[in-house]
């Protein structure tokens, strides 16, 4: 026995390792039928990767002080060796991490990756979300800039609009009457300590829940319910090393979208570091059009869209909570889109139409047609949702395959 | 577990008493915590009284001033802005200041101050704490022809007057805070203490 076995074999004795490596790569059995929308999840994981590996860097020159944290982000910039590459990396990673995870949400909203069993994976990946969204929003606030500091004061004033506890709980959070070098600090402490940590076990979570249901596919159908004689899904094939090539690939091409934005244009047109971010913050004046970063807008919209202080908010919240329960609206007898009725086709259809137009209007004035239009796709976007219970039963559904369609290349 | 001869009620009530003291004991504990995030010392002391100098504020000027990191402004109305205030009690959502929290007493008047030439106020929208810009009547600006001069809300779009009232159908539910202050003399005033206090 070569002293590589031994070593494996003396670890196996005390710790699981060639058995969660089994578990979860190379005797965990996907469907053999992924195509290109399976790409995100793993490149959300390399993402948040990316994010926490560039951010212990970052916070080695940035200081979390409200008379330093500016100038300390501008030294990263111009001073330190590669701090532009390293920043930007941060920067723009943070806007491809909603990319893919919207599409990685799409995926599941295709295919049917929420319904039974998988309800569960559907909801600890919307935490995920949530947290992100946390994540986001806190770590925003650390450059210090007019677009940190008053889309701050924003949105922590939407606490404010909850009846009785609002205003206190609103300065709870800031830790001072406006948004001060207190907010700055536990902003700092909440976005490279408490969430990252909370957003890891949610993976961990996310994905042990994954692997003990399976994955779901394209045609939206159980692979389990056909085995070989050992047990093993006919159309399953060992994660890795299948997926574990085929995702590189998406890395690989993921790579070269990811260095293309971060050299040739790091702030994406005002899209991913907005221009009145490099204006220090000033507490007396704020800039005349303020916009949350682009991955928040569609529900910046849906808020602007009601004309109701605590309204707006619980349209906003409730925008991100009708996400939640979607594994228990839709009741169509298939899961996939590919036998889905054609009244569900459109449905989705105009849900896509709604959260793009709705983003689209979060970044622009809020002139009267605009808030009208908001108002109109405010409507869709809740109609998908509320109205699914029932038009997901309408209509004719496609008979669905005993197994995945697969054509070999 | 083993259930042999045991006292089961006995020791399911233990159990519940051992919980139920270990779970307040954990709240307890947690007090300190979430009383840490509360403003701390320095930031209520920062809360402390700012002297202003209004000699060299002209009429129709504003100028701002920090309290608390809160922008304040002072306006220096003449009697023309302040007959205009009159004609837009119509169009205002709370035209005689009657939401209590919003102003001290002594300035629940028509004019919303202690002097009418001056009005005082915390330059932070109700809707969601942004700051709004100062419009002048004679300002190039697109708020329609009877705009009388008063503040716009470049964040969501809220109106108020040159007393600080805020314009119906717009998203700000209340006018806009005016905060404690005083008179010291003719030109200085005091922000952060209420008039009659030392």
């Amino acid at each position: 026995m070569s002293l590589l076995t031994a070593t494996r074999d003396w670890i196996d004795d005390r710790f699981p390792l060639t058995k969660m490596w089994e578990d979860h790569l190379s005797k965990y059995y996907a469907p053999k039928n992924f195509n290109f929308w399976y790409y995100f999840g793993s490149l959300a994981l390399l993402v948040f990767v990316l994010q926490i590996v560039t951010g212990i860097f970052l916070t080695m020159n940035y200081k979390p002080d409200a008379s330093l944290a500016f100038a300390s982000v501008e030294y990263i910039m111009r001073d330190v060796d590669w701090g532009w590459l390293i920043r930007y990396m941060h920067s723009t990673g943070a806007s491809l991490f909603f990319v893919v995870v919207y599409l990685h949400m799409f995926r599941g909203l295709m295919y049917g990756s929420y319904r039974k069993p998988r309800e569960l994976v559907w909801l600890m990946g919307m935490f995920i979300y949530l947290a992100l969204m946390a994540e986001a929003f806190m770590g925003y606030l650390l450059p210090w800039g007019q677009m940190s500091y008053w889309g701050a004061q924003v949105i922590i004033s939407l606490f404010g609009a909850i009846p009785y506890i609002g205003e206190s709980l609103a300065l709870w959070v800031r830790g001072d009457f406006v948004i001060a070098d207190a907010t700055l600090n536990r902003f700092f402490a909440f976005h490279v300590i408490m969430v990252p940590f909370i957003l890891a076990a949610l993976v961990v979570m996310h994905i042990i829940a994954l692997h003990e249901v399976g994955s779901n596919n394209p045609d939206g159908i159980e692979i389990k319910k056909n085995k070989d004689k050992n047990g093993i899904p006919l159309d399953g094939i060992p994660f890795h090393p299948y997926y574990s090539v085929k995702d590189i690939v998406g890395v690989a091409v993921f790579l070269m979208v990811f260095s293309a934005i971060l050299f040739f244009a790091p702030e994406m047109g005002g899209w991913f570091l907005e221009k009145d971010n490099f204006i220090p913050a000033d507490p007396l004046k704020t800039p005349q059009h303020i916009v949350p970063l682009w991955y928040f807008t569609p529900f910046y919209a849906i808020l602007r869209a009601v004309p109701d202080k605590f309204l707006g908010v619980v349209a906003m919240g409730g925008a991100i909570a009708v996400l939640f329960v979607l594994p228990w609206l839709d009741r169509s007898p298939v899961k996939s889109i590919r036998y889905k009725s054609v009244i569900f086709k459109v449905a989705l259809a105009i849900f896509v139409v709604s959260f793009v137009v709705l983003g689209w209007l979060g970044t622009q004035p809020a002139t009267p047609v605009f808030t009208n239009l908001a108002r109109l796709f405010s409507v869709l976007y809740f109609a998908f949702f509320l109205l699914m219970p029932f038009y997901s039963v309408m209509g004719k559904t496609k008979p669905v395959p005993e197994r995945v369609t697969y054509h070999a290349h | 577990m083993n259930k042999d001869g045991a006292n089961l009620s006995r020791r399911r009530f233990l159990t519940a008493a051992t919980t139920v003291v270990g779970a307040v004991g954990t709240a307890f504990v947690g007090v300190p915590f979430i009383a840490s995030m509360q403003p701390s010392a320095k930031a209520q002391a920062a809360g402390s009284a700012v002297e202003v100098d209004i000699s060299k504020l002209e009429v129709g000027q504003r100028m701002t001033v920090e309290w608390r990191g809160k922008p304040i402004w002072i306006v220096r109305r003449d009697d023309a802005m302040l007959a205009d205030l009159k004609t837009l009690d119509v169009k205002l959502r709370d035209p005689a200041s009657q939401v209590a929290e919003q102003q001290p007493a002594y300035t629940q008047n028509p004019h919303r101050s202690i002097k009418a030439e001056y009005a005082v106020l915390i330059g932070i929208c109700t809707h969601l704490g942004c700051s709004p810009s100062y419009v002048q009547k004679t300002d190039t600006h697109n708020l329609g022809n009877d705009w009388k001069g008063g503040f716009f809300c470049p964040c969501h779009g809220s109106r108020f007057d040159l007393a600080g009232r805020v314009f119906q159908s717009v998203p700000a539910p209340t006018n806009l805070v005016i905060p404690p202050h005083k008179y010291l003399s003719d030109t200085k005033i005091l922000v952060g203490v209420d008039q009659g206090e030392a």
